[in-house]
């Protein structure tokens, strides 16, 4: 067993726990993205970051990927913390505004507002998929491709995976909810009919004092290219 | 008879139809043992083919029990992989930072110019493959191009014609003569103890060495350069890469192939003495460098 002391709390952890485990079970909430129980930890998003170490020698680390240590200090708040998630956030966002995950992830964080320029990817490379597929579908039908600016998801060569069976799981865990593991016959995916790409007010007559805390935000930039039409 | 130079240091890059089978899971399974040993598969596909096809990395995944997406991952990964067939010279220019200040840029637009293809292409004819990397850790010398294996620092635009030149030529040739490590052998046949050099044969400027050889029933004689570290071959027909293919003394028409194994391919050895006294051991696949050389 181990002792480490999270926001001034001591708790006793097992060996092996990671530092996320052990804060949400002091019911400290750390945001969290690339994380999925039943889903080994990757660290990708980087937005579960808390402080360790005792001042002034401080660092941030990924809590999810981050084993609990005897006596270790941990500030899953601090300003430090707060700063930068939420320019780990304000990244995401720019580069997948789309996502619903995302943006709701950004209002939580009090984002009105965006300052870099967005980029629309449909991938942030958060690893969801492909640890779905191969660690609860077994299947191993996807994966990274490439490095650097040209890493992406998908099946080897492009062409449909005799390994993939179709389950939809890689689209249901996806924040950026992306058809994956269907090049070669899109036609054929099964995906929940998901509510992502379609805000709420984009189906309806433009509320002009409808509350939105997205600015600006993809579904009104959908309806600006209507408009124009 | 038409007599075809072949060199033998060139990677077939056509596409390949029918994977040879029992080579693949001789690779396969040399490195397969360990559990790891997944580049060192690729690497050696590679150097097979050229490139790394398709087909033969679903035989990889079948055989060694990986799957194609982690293959096929580390496959794009790695830089030095190629999926697509490469020409026959690799042309490979750095464009990391240090090089990149150092004008680099420059040197690969030459490069295109030349070539008349844009990086990460091929020429039509299959003689070139345009490549950058990004750092080759050799930052201080260049900007640094690489063509064929070889290095060249500080290569400035009005240079960048002559390596191709030199490329085209087969470093090899252009080099033999300066290096002291190469040097020629005179050899014998073990059996009726008569030379074996043909004067009126030339490989890398010097007599070679004449053998017999056969292969798909077809029997003819196989050139071979006298310069040990040279593996210019010529021969009067075909022999694809890896057939092994049995050696005899045009005088006696005795066997030359020796009791012993090749060390990296199991492969028979080929035996011959060197005049003077020792011998020289070469492995009989097409393709394989390994040798011996033994001297009294
Ligand atoms: S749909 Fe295919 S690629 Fe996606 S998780 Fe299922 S098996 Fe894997
Ligand atoms: S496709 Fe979706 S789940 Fe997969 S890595 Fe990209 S964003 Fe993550
Ligand atoms: S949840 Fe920890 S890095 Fe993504
Ligand atoms: S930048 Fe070219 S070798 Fe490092």
């Amino acid at each position: 067993m181990i002792t480490l002391r999270i926001n001034g709390l001591d708790v006793t952890v097992e060996k092996g726990t990671t530092v996320l485990e052990a804060a949400r079970f002091l019911g400290f909430p750390i945001p969290t993205l690339c994380h999925m129980e039943g889903l080994s930890p990757y660290g990708a998003c980087r937005l579960c970051v808390v402080e360790i170490g005792q001042e002034p020698r401080t660092r941030l680390v990924s809590s999810c990927t981050y084993p609990a240590e005897e006596g270790l200090k941990v500030r899953t708040a601090s300003a430090r913390v707060l700063k930068a998630r939420k320019m780990i956030l304000e990244l995401l966002l720019a580069s997948c505004p789309q996502s619903k995950i995302i943006q709701d992830l950004a209002s939580a964080h009090g984002i009105r507002t965006q300052r870099f320029k967005q980029e629309h990817e449909d991938c942030i490379l958060c690893g969801l998929c492909v640890r779905m597929c191969e660690e609860q579908m077994m299947a191993k039908a996807i994966g990274f491709r490439n490095r650097g600016e040209k890493r992406s998801i998908g099946t080897p060569f492009d062409v449909k995976s005799d390994a993939c069976r179709q389950c939809g799981g890689c689209i249901y865990v996806c924040p950026a909810c992306q058809l994956r593991c269907t090049y070669a016959e899109p036609e054929k995916a099964i995906c929940g009919g998901c509510a992502n790409l379609s805000p709420p007010c984009v189906e309806k007559e433009p509320f002009d004092d409808m509350m939105c805390y997205m600015d600006p935000c993809v579904a009104c930039e959908i309806d600006k290219k209507i408009d124009k039409r | 008879m038409k007599k075809e130079v072949l060199v033998s240091d060139i990677a077939p890059t056509e596409s390949c139809r029918h994977p040879d089978m029992t080579n693949l899971l001789r690779i396969i399974n040399k490195h397969n043992a360990a559990g790891g040993g997944l580049i060192a598969i690729l690497g050696e596909i590679q150097d097979e083919y050229g490139y790394l096809p398709e087909d033969v990395l679903r035989i990889v995944s079948d055989q060694s029990g990986r799957s194609l997406v982690d293959i096929y991952g580390v496959a794009t990964f790695y830089r030095s992989f190629s999926l697509k067939p490469r020409g026959r010279h690799l042309v490979c220019a750095c464009l990391g930072t240090a090089c990149h200040v150092r004008g680099a840029p420059r040197i690969v637009d030459e490069l295109e110019r030349q070539l008349g293809i844009k990086a990460g292409e091929t020429t039509a004819d299959k003689e070139f493959t345009l490549e950058t990397v990004n750092c080759l850790g050799a930052c201080a010398l260049g900007p640094v191009v690489v063509i064929d294996g070889r290095y060249f620092s500080k290569v400035r635009q009005s240079r960048v014609g002559q390596l191709l030149d030199e490329a085209r030529n087969g470093f090899d040739s252009a080099e033999a003569a300066k290096d002291k490590r190469i040097f020629a052998l005179n050899v014998n046949c073990p059996h009726c103890n008569c030379g074996v050099m043909d004067e009126t044969f030339a490989l890398d400027g010097l007599p070679s060495i004449k053998v017999n050889v056969s292969h798909g029933g077809k029997e003819g004689a196989l050139w071979l350069s006298c310069l040990y570290g040279s593996y210019s071959v010529a021969a009067e027909f075909d022999i694809p890469a890896n057939v092994i293919v049995p050696f005899c003394c045009p005088h006696c028409e005795r066997e030359l192939t020796s009791a012993s194994t090749c060390s990296m391919c199991s492969a028979p050895m080929v035996h011959m003495l060197v005049q003077g006294g020792g011998t020289i051991q070469i492995c009989s696949r097409r393709g394989c460098r390994n040798h011996m050389l033994d001297v009294a």
